[in-house]
This record gives structure tokens, C-alpha cells and sequence, in this order.
């Protein structure tokens, strides 16, 4: 038996039996004893004695019973008395019981539901031991403080560091799969071997990289993803040592990841393939001046700081610089702390998200206080008496927070359940790449958060009237009849009121910014039109790999021929580098005429898009000047460029470029430079998305034909993914996808054709985490707008309910109807313009951690204040409105009688 | 005599018995037998506390710090529980004994209301 008594002086025959209880039984029993002695003494017999005095002192363990109830405390007793004693209140009036239930539980719903994303993505989000010593490593370069890294760069940096424990790269790919079923693309990163170590997870099955492996030329082994170990290989545990035909080559299975592992440089992206840094055939990875979208992450030894690691890292790159002038001059390391970079942009957002739902459960905490305000005028009578009888004024006041705490209980429980199903809703609809997505749900923290902030709100709401409760002029009430001390009540409402209003007032300013933003932004052209542009990958069959320059020209020719003859399509284009919101790629230039910079650094940048003839009609860009390709910039004639309204402005400052040429540094392996001239201009095309591509400092673009790239850059295309295809067709999407598959086929077998995106598509999903916050944070003042407006229909109701004796009055000795609408309405009126007088000077203040969030719209945009001031306004009063009419119905007869 | 003695019993009103107890323990430290003794010579056998509402009340104003309790040894070698008053528990009787006494007069003033009528 459990007992708080045990161990305490425990030191008797009976081991066991708390002290407490013996003590009790030992008392009891000389009670007894000395009963019966007096009896004796009387002159009764023993046994008559022991009779009778156990008859009077009755059931000896019913006594017992008793008394030990009172070692709990008289407090828990209270307790539990006060507790059935606000059940059966609560029953007795199921409305008011059911309205605050219900405002509370939607208040704290809300809160839970969005505290278990924080929960999950902002209090946890590294999944891995010692997160804090792991940093995000990138290369910093001109145009870029998060650039790629170059292979060459990575293993010196590793070998001269003195920070790190260890350090690893990654970089996406993609394979196709032949062999196993029809031919797919999967998803696929080439990382060095201590990147799984370096993170500390453990494979499920089989081994991860050893050191070497990793080297150009090592034998082809790879790891596969748990998802993919059971959907094509039905995890078989034997699949160690069996090889995949992937790109048309044998590889080795070594191993298996885990399930949940789905890192990707810094976001989450499914992963089916990781296969050795080495064996990726991109003849640049040995070059030290190639980023090729490879970036780090290492593991910092304990003890070292990030301040520390990145001095180091700044020796190291600094003598790098030193050793290759030609290529390192200007590179730095930049080091990022792994949480941050994860959750990149996600945490300010929330951050005000959570701030929007923190004020919307203010204002039910509010609406319940009025509420309990209002109903405590029916009570005052009842409170009176109780005073009088000798409850305690501190004992009415600990009963009132009973009762509101178990309001704000049982709304926490409806809450938490409400949260269950929004948060299941809300993490399937959403579109942000958060981190551990998977992980969002109803955990320890999340319950205790719950109970704590249903027991804040229960007390937050409750003060107010249990305070009154206490006020010594109680008895006064009694006096009055139970009339009195309205006036102070009236203020404390007209208060809450106030206040309800001022923050409805600024979610909804809050979310009118928002509003804004994105419909400056959907009216942003990208430039050129989205709207019938499908694009997809296409896997080239791995009989194509390592064809001759010209064959796969060739190929790329008859592609180009036969997707464009497809019924239905207009136009048709390879994409070969950069591409609007999808991708980019550089180039470095200089321009004819000029000497050749000494650095690369030095040199000029420019996104660098290789497309075919027909690219200009499938993304229908603006000419300006000049032509745009023709099939007769191929391989055998002058090499072309066009470029962009923005690189004729920042590289010629107005001259027309038309006739210009231009170096490209890195056209082709030698780096001696390539010359193009320059045939035309066109408009400028929003490379990095609707609301970034002003914030970039690379935005000059230059366009390629595919047939002129040299012959190393061709026959490296049906590596790594194939080729990108973007076409124009006003066929519905999957008619036009199913149409491209038979081409595709009648091609050749082998190919595949996947991730299939219509650019309508890519441009909403750029827009879409914008738009979920905008819907939260729109959802969460509409919410905050109907419980206000609930707020003070209800004050309003009650100044209507207390005055019908003086609206009586007032028309029987003459005021119209109208005017009696008026007085109320203007009591309304008056609590709404001072809630929205507030609201703004908060807004004000409060919108400034929004800047962030905003695009093409001020903080303290006017026509988003007036327009959501008036809404409010509006509301408010048509929430007047209803009991303004029925103080217009009072009938001044029945009114005067009343009472 | 025996057969009788339940009907002249009279219930104790909630609260009175906290000022006996305290009441009785003025004269000194007493056991619970003493106490439910004393309380019923005093009141000329008419106050009858039952052990039922004795004991716990006498814990309970232990818990509420009024009176304290030791273990002693009686005269008759026995070991017991004796209870007496704290500085606490004095304080307490005597604004008991102030509200009894308002008690006792409004409840005579209700009884006999003419008097109080001609008074006023």
C-alpha cells in the first residue's frame, strides 16, 4: 500500500501501517480503555463495562473513517465541494455553459493546433545527436554568400581545418531505373562518405560508406531509402550486394537509410538513391572553380564555437586564395548554424502566427469574462446571502475560479480535440517545406501546453469577477435589492470590450496586409506567360550514354521535331540550364574588347539559359530588338547569345548590345573564352520567383542555343537527369502528358518521362506558403472578428436588458423610437471607436514584425487601416443593431410595470 | 436510564463544537475522553459528543494549528493522546465565544420579536 505516511518513524511491531494510522488506532483504543475503567470504577462489571463502552463510542472504524478525512485537508474538501457545486451551475444554465465552452475551445484549439507545429518545427527541429554542434556549410562567392561549393575546394577545406570533427557534401541527381519494372526516374544524391556518420543516424539494413569510397574510380555501390527498399524490393532482407541498373550501369546495394530520413542540403526532400560523390561522371567535379550545387554540413568539434570555426575557416580559404589566384581569389566559407538554416523563413512567420492566435484566445479569455461578468449580476443576491450565512469572502472567490476554471477546462479538452482533427487537416494541406512535417501532432509538450494555457485563460478570465466578489461593499447589494454596482460593471465590459476590438482590429490588419501582398504579387508578371506551358524531365534512354557529341545533337534535334509535331502542342524547347523558378545556372563573361579579368571573380555574371529556337514562342518571351535563334544556329555556324532588357541595361548601360560580343569564360574544358555575338534582346524573365527576383543581385540573363554548346557539354546531358522539356499546348494537362508519353515511346522504350508541371502550377506553389499564411492569419481575424462582434452584442444586450425601465421611461415622455435606436447604437458605437482608435495605434506597432511577410505593401499601408477600421466599425454595429431594435420594441407600459 | 438517553440528546449545531472543545481545553491539556467527558458534565449530561464528530474535529483543529497534540502516560500507565491550546487557538475561542454570543441574541431577538419592535 502506497502511503505519504511510510518511513517516518516508522519503528513499531506492526510494519506496514503508516505512523499516522497507528497513532489513530491507538487513540481510538484508549478512548476505549478509559471508558471502560470508569465504568468499572462505577462498579460495573468488566464485561458489562466493555459492553456499553464500546455501544457509546459506536463503529470504531466508522470513526476512524471520519477522522482520517480530515488529514486531507480541509482545502481539497472545499475542493471538491466547490468543484460539484460549479457542475451543477454550470447545468443549470446549459446556454451560457455551452458559449463559453465553445469560445474557449476554439480559442485554445487554435492555439494547441499551431503550438504543435511550433512544437515540432521550432523547439526540435534538428532530428540529430548534438544538434547544435552540426553547421551548414557554403561556399561565398561574388552574387552568392550561400553558393555552392567546388569538389576540389570541399576535401582541402576538410583537410586544413582544425573546427570540424568531420565535414560531408551533398548534391541532388536523379538516375533512371532500368530492369526493374518500367523504367523510372529516381531521385538521387551524391554525397561524400561521412555524410551519414557525420549526422549520426544508423542504416537499417546492410553498412553506409566507408572512408575512400567516395574517390573517382572507386567500384559503384550505393545506398537506398527504407521507401524505396519496400516498394520495389519488398524489403527483402538479402538485397545487400545485389546491384541496381541505374543510368545503364551496375551498382552495388551496401546498404539501407532510414525510413524518416529525407535531408537534402537544407530542406526535406525524399531521397531514393545516395550514391558516392565519386562516381558522379561531371567531368567539372575535379574543377576547382565549379559549384555544381554541391553544399556541406559538418559536425564541429565539442567545444568549438561557430564564431571560432568560422575564423578557422576564413585561414583556410584565405590560403587557398593564396595557392589558386586563378580560381579562389574572393572565396570564402560561409557557415551556418544547422537549426537556423533549417528553419530558414519558416520562424518569423510563426512567430507571428503564434503572436495572432495568442490574441485570439485573449479575446474569448474576454468574452467569457463578460460573460461571466453579466451572468454574476443574476448572482449577486445569491453571493450576498452567502456572505451573510458566514462564507468567506476569500471561499465565494476561490469558488467563483472553480467554476471558471472548469470552463476553461473542459474548453481545453474540446480544444485539444478540435486541434487533433486541424492539426491533421492543416499539416496535409500545407505547402511549406517544414521541417519534420512528419513530426507535427499531439505530444507531452503539446498536452501540457494545452493544460497550461486552458488553466492561464481560466484564471485570466475568472479574476475579474471572483475580484469583485471580494469588494467589501457586497453587502450593500443586499441592501439594494441586488440593482447595485452596475456602473463599475458597465466599465469593466466596456473595457474588455475595448479591448477585443483593438486586437481583432490588428489580426485583421495583420491579415489585410497579407492579402495585399499577394495580390500585388499575382498581379506581378513573371515576365512571360505562365498559363499552357507544361514542363518535364525527360530520362534518355542508357543506351544514349556515352554517344558521340553529334549522335545525341542529332537526338536532340529529332526530340525537339517529334514533341513539337504532337497534336496539340504549339511549341517545344530543350532547356538545358537555367529555367524561371526552377533552376539556375551561370556563366562568366567578359565583354569584347575589354581585357580579360585576371580572376574569375573579377569576371561579369549572368544566368545562363541554353534553350532551342522554339523556346521563345513556348514561354511567348517580349522581343525587343534584335531576332531570337533559328535552326540555323547550329553547331556549324557563328556562335549567338541573346540577352536580356536587364544585361543590356547593367553591362551597356543603354547601347544597344545588338552586334556586341562577349567571352565566356567557362564555355567550354580549355577556359580560354568562347565569343558570341550578341543577336538580340528580351524582356527580362523573373528567375527567382514572383516576390524575390528584385532582392537578387544576379539577374541579368543570356540565352544559348543547345545545338552550339560544346561537344563535352553535350555528351554530358544524358547524364544526370537527362533533359528538361518545357512545351505550349491549350490540351488539358493530362491529355497533353499522355500524348508526350507516346511520342516519348514511339522515341524509344527506355525513355521516361516525369516530374510533369504545368508552370501555372509552379508559379501558385512559389505563392503557396505566402498564401497558407495568409489564410491562417485570415482565419484566426475572422475568428477574432466574430468573437469580438459576439463581445459586444452581448454588453450591448445587457445595457438594453439593465435600461428598459429607463427606455420606458424615456418614450413615455416622448422620445421617438428612432432616437431610443440611436442611444443605443451610439453606446456601441462609442465602445467600437474606442476599440478601433487602440487597434490602430497597435496595429502600427505590432505590423512592423510582419516586413518580412509583406511584399509591394508598407506596414502601415492606409488603405489596408481604413478598410479594415470600416469593416470592423461595420460589424460592430450591425452586432448593435439587434438589441439596439428590440430596445426600440420595449413597450413603455409593460417596461414601467416591470419590477 | 440508558434506553433514554439518545432521546435526550441534542444535536449539536455545525460549529459549536469547535468553541466546547476549545472552550474546554482553556482549563488545561485534556485526551479526547476528557474532553467528550467534560462537555457532558458541564452541560449537565444533556451535550452528548459523539466520538464520530469528536475525533475528527479534534484533528481537524490540530490541522488548523488551534490546538496541538503529544503523546503522555495517564496516571493509570496508559499512553495517550493529549490536546491543548495553541496562542492561535485562544484567539480563535475568543472571537468564537463574541460570534455565539451574537448567535445567541439574534436568535432571541427572532424568538421574541415584540420586544425588538418596541425598542425600535
Amino acid at each position: 500500500m502506497k502511503s505519504p505516511f511510510r518511513g517516518s518513524g516508522d519503528k513499531s511491531d506492526q510494519p506496514g501501517k503508516p505512523a499516522k494510522q497507528r497513532d489513530l488506532e491507538e487513540e481510538l483504543a484508549s478512548h476505549l480503555k478509559m471508558s471502560q475503567q470508569d465504568r468499572q470504577d462505577r462498579g460495573e462489571s468488566p464485561q458489562q463495562a466493555a459492553h456499553s463502552a464500546r455501544r457509546e463510542f459506536g463503529n470504531v472504524a466508522l470513526v476512524e473513517h471520519v477522522t482520517r478525512d480530515q488529514w486531507r485537508g480541509r482545502r481539497f474538501d472545499e475542493f471538491l465541494q466547490d468543484l460539484r457545486f460549479a457542475i451543477r451551475t454550470l447545468r443549470k444554465s446549459p446556454g451560457f455553459t455551452a458559449i463559453a465552452i465553445l469560445t474557449l475551445a476554439l480559442g485554445i484549439g487554435a492555439n494547441t493546433s499551431l503550438f504543435s507545429v511550433v512544437n515540432a518545427v521550432l523547439l526540435n527541429p534538428v532530428p540529430y545527436p548534438h544538434p547544435e554542434q552540426l553547421v551548414m556549410l557554403h561556399e561565398s562567392k561574388p552574387n552568392f554568400r550561400a553558393g555552392s561549393i567546388s569538389y576540389p575546394n570541399f576535401r582541402d577545406w576538410r583537410h586544413d581545418n582544425h573546427s570540424f570533427s568531420s565535414m560531408a557534401v551533398a548534391r541532388g541527381s536523379s538516375f533512371t531505373l532500368t530492369g526493374l519494372g518500367e523504367a523510372e526516374e529516381l531521385r538521387a544524391q551524391f554525397i561524400s562518405t561521412d555524410y551519414f556518420s557525420l549526422l549520426s543516424v544508423q542504416p537499417v539494413l546492410g553498412r553506409f560508406f566507408a572512408t575512400g569510397e567516395d574517390e573517382i574510380g572507386s567500384p559503384p555501390i550505393v545506398l537506398i531509402s527504407a521507401n524505396f527498399w519496400h516498394r520495389k524490393l519488398s524489403g527483402s532482407p538479402d538485397v545487400i550486394g545485389k546491384t541496381l541498373n541505374l543510368d545503364g550501369k551496375a551498382f552495388t546495394i551496401a546498404g539501407v537509410t532510414p525510413a524518416n530520413f529525407d535531408l537534402f542540403q537544407r530542406v526535406m526532400v525524399p531521397t531514393d538513391i545516395y550514391a558516392p560523390i565519386g562516381q558522379w561522371t561531371n567531368p567539372l567535379l575535379n574543377k576547382r572553380e565549379a559549384g555544381l550545387g554541391i553544399h556541406g554540413v559538418g559536425r564541429l568539434k565539442p567545444g568549438i564555437t561557430l564564431e571560432q570555426a568560422t575564423a578557422d575557416m576564413q585561414r583556410v580559404t584565405d590560403n587557398l586564395a593564396q595557392a589558386y589566384p586563378e580560381t579562389d581569389k574572393g572565396i570564402g566559407a560561409t557557415l551556418v548554424d544547422f537549426r537556423k538554416e533549417m528553419l530558414g523563413d519558416v520562424q518569423p512567420v510563426l512567430i507571428v502566427l503564434l503572436g495572432a492566435v495568442g490574441f485570439v484566445l485573449l479575446i474569448a479569455c474576454a468574452n467569457v469574462a463578460n460573460l461571466l461578468l453579466a451572468r454574476s449580476t443574476g448572482r449577486t443576491r445569491e453571493f450576498a446571502i452567502r456572505v451573510a450565512l458566514g462564507a468567506g469572502r476569500g471561499r465565494l472567490a476561490r469558488q467563483l475560479l472553480t467554476e471558471s476554471l472548469l470552463l476553461a477546462m473542459s474548453g481545453g479538452a474540446l480544444g485539444l480535440l478540435l486541434a487533433q482533427i486541424a492539426t491533421r487537416t492543416a499539416v496535409q494541406v500545407m505547402p511549406m517545406q517544414l521541417p519534420r512535417a512528419a513530426q507535427i501532432g499531439i505530444d507531452g509538450r503539446v498536452l501540457v501546453f494545452t493544460a497550461g494555457i486552458s488553466l492561464l485563460a481560466g484564471i485570466l478570465f475568472g479574476i475579474v469577477p471572483a475580484l469583485r466578489i471580494s469588494q467589501p461593499h457586497l453587502h450593500d447589494t443586499l441592501k439594494e435589492g441586488g440593482r447595485g454596482g452596475s456602473g463599475s460593471r458597465n466599465r469593466a465590459q466596456g473595457a474588455f470590450v475595448v479591448a477585443e476590438m483593438a486586437m481583432a482590429l490588428v489580426l485583421l490588419v495583420g491579415a489585410g496586409l497579407m492579402v495585399r501582398s499577394l495580390v500585388v504579387l499575382w498581379r506581378t508578371s513573371p515576365g512571360f506567360e505562365p498559363t499552357n506551358v507544361v514542363t518535364f524531365g525527360l530520362a534518355l534512354p542508357p543506351s544514349i550514354l556515352g554517344a558521340p557529341a553529334e549522335a545525341i545533337r542529332n537526338q536532340i534535334r529529332d526530340l525537339d521535331r517529334r514533341f513539337a509535331a504532337t497534336p496539340g502542342v504549339e511549341a517545344a524547347s530543350q532547356s538545358w540550364g537555367a529555367f524561371p523558378l526552377s533552376g539556375d545556372d551561370e556563366q562568366q563573361f567578359w565583354i569584347d574588347g575589354e581585357p580579360k579579368p585576371e580572376t574569375e571573380n573579377d569576371m561579369k555574371w549572368s544566368l545562363s539559359y541554353v534553350v532551342q529556337p522554339d523556346y521563345i514562342n513556348v514561354l511567348k518571351l517580349p522581343l525587343s530588338r534584335g531576332r531570337f535563334f533559328n535552326e540555323h544556329d547550329d553547331e556549324r555556324s557563328p556562335r549567338v547569345a541573346v540577352v536580356d532588357e536587364e544585361f543590356a541595361r547593367k553591362y551597356f548601360h543603354g547601347e544597344d548590345p545588338i552586334g556586341k560580343r562577349v567571352h565566356l569564360a567557362h564555355f567550354d574544358l580549355n577556359g580560354n573564352g568562347t565569343l558570341f555575338e550578341i543577336v538580340g534582346v528580351v524582356g527580362h524573365v523573373n528567375q527567382w520567383g514572383l516576390d524575390s527576383d528584385l532582392k537578387e543581385e544576379l539577374r541579368a540573363q543570356i540565352y544559348f542555343s543547345c545545338l552550339q554548346m560544346p561537344d563535352d557539354y553535350v555528351v554530358g546531358v544524358p547524364g544526370g537527369g537527362g533533359t528538361f522539356v518545357a512545351v505550349r499546348s491549350a490540351l488539358p494537362t493530362e491529355q497533353l502528358v499522355d500524348a508526350l508519353r507516346r511520342t516519348s515511346r514511339e522515341i524509344n522504350s527506355d525513355q521516361a518521362i516525369y516530374n510533369v508541371q504545368t508552370m501555372d502550377s509552379v508559379i501558385t506553389a512559389s505563392l503557396a506558403a505566402r498564401k497558407f499564411s495568409m489564410i491562417l492569419l485570415a482565419s484566426f481575424a475572422g475568428l477574432a472578428l466574430l468573437l469580438s462582434s459576439i463581445g459586444i452584442y452581448g454588453v450591448v444586450s445587457y445595457v438594453v436588458g439593465q435600461k428598459t425601465r429607463e427606455i420606458g421611461l424615456r418614450m413615455a415622455l416622448g422620445a421617438s423610437r428612432p432616437a431610443v435606436m440611436r442611444m443605443i447604437l451610439s453606446q456601441g458605437g462609442k465602445l467600437a471607436a474606442a476599440g478601433v482608435i487602440v487597434g490602430l495605434g497597435a496595429s502600427l506597432a505590432l505590423t512592423r514584425s510582419m516586413e518580412a511577410m509583406l511584399y509591394g505593401v508598407s506596414t502601415s499601408d492606409p488603405f489596408t487601416f481604413i478598410a479594415v477600421a470600416t469593416l470592423l466599425t461595420a460589424v460592430a454595429l450591425a452586432a448593435c443593431y439587434i438589441p439596439a431594435r428590440r430596445a426600440m420594441q420595449v413597450d413603455p407600459m409593460v417596461a414601467l410595470r416591470h419590477e | 436510564m440508558a434506553p433514554n438517553r439518545y432521546q435526550n440528546r441534542i444535536e449539536l449545531l455545525q460549529g459549536t463544537l469547535d468553541l466546547l472543545i476549545l472552550q474546554t481545553l482553556r482549563w488545561g491539556a485534556q485526551h479526547g475522553y476528557g474532553i467528550s467527558q467534560a462537555i457532558k458534565l458541564n452541560s449537565g449530561d444533556i451535550l452528548q459528543v459523539d466520538t464520530g464528530s469528536l475525533y475528527p474535529a479534534l484533528h481537524r483543529l490540530e490541522r488548523q494549528k488551534w490546538i496541538s497534540a503529544d503523546w503522555k502516560t495517564s496516571e493509570n500507565k496508559q499512553r495517550v493522546r493529549v490536546y491543548k491550546l495553541t496562542a492561535a487557538g485562544k484567539k480563535r475561542l475568543l472571537s468564537e465565544r463574541s460570534r455565539w454570543a451574537q448567535l445567541t441574541d439574534a436568535i432571541a431577538g427572532v424568538l421574541e420579536p415584540a420586544k425588538k419592535e418596541s425598542e425600535a
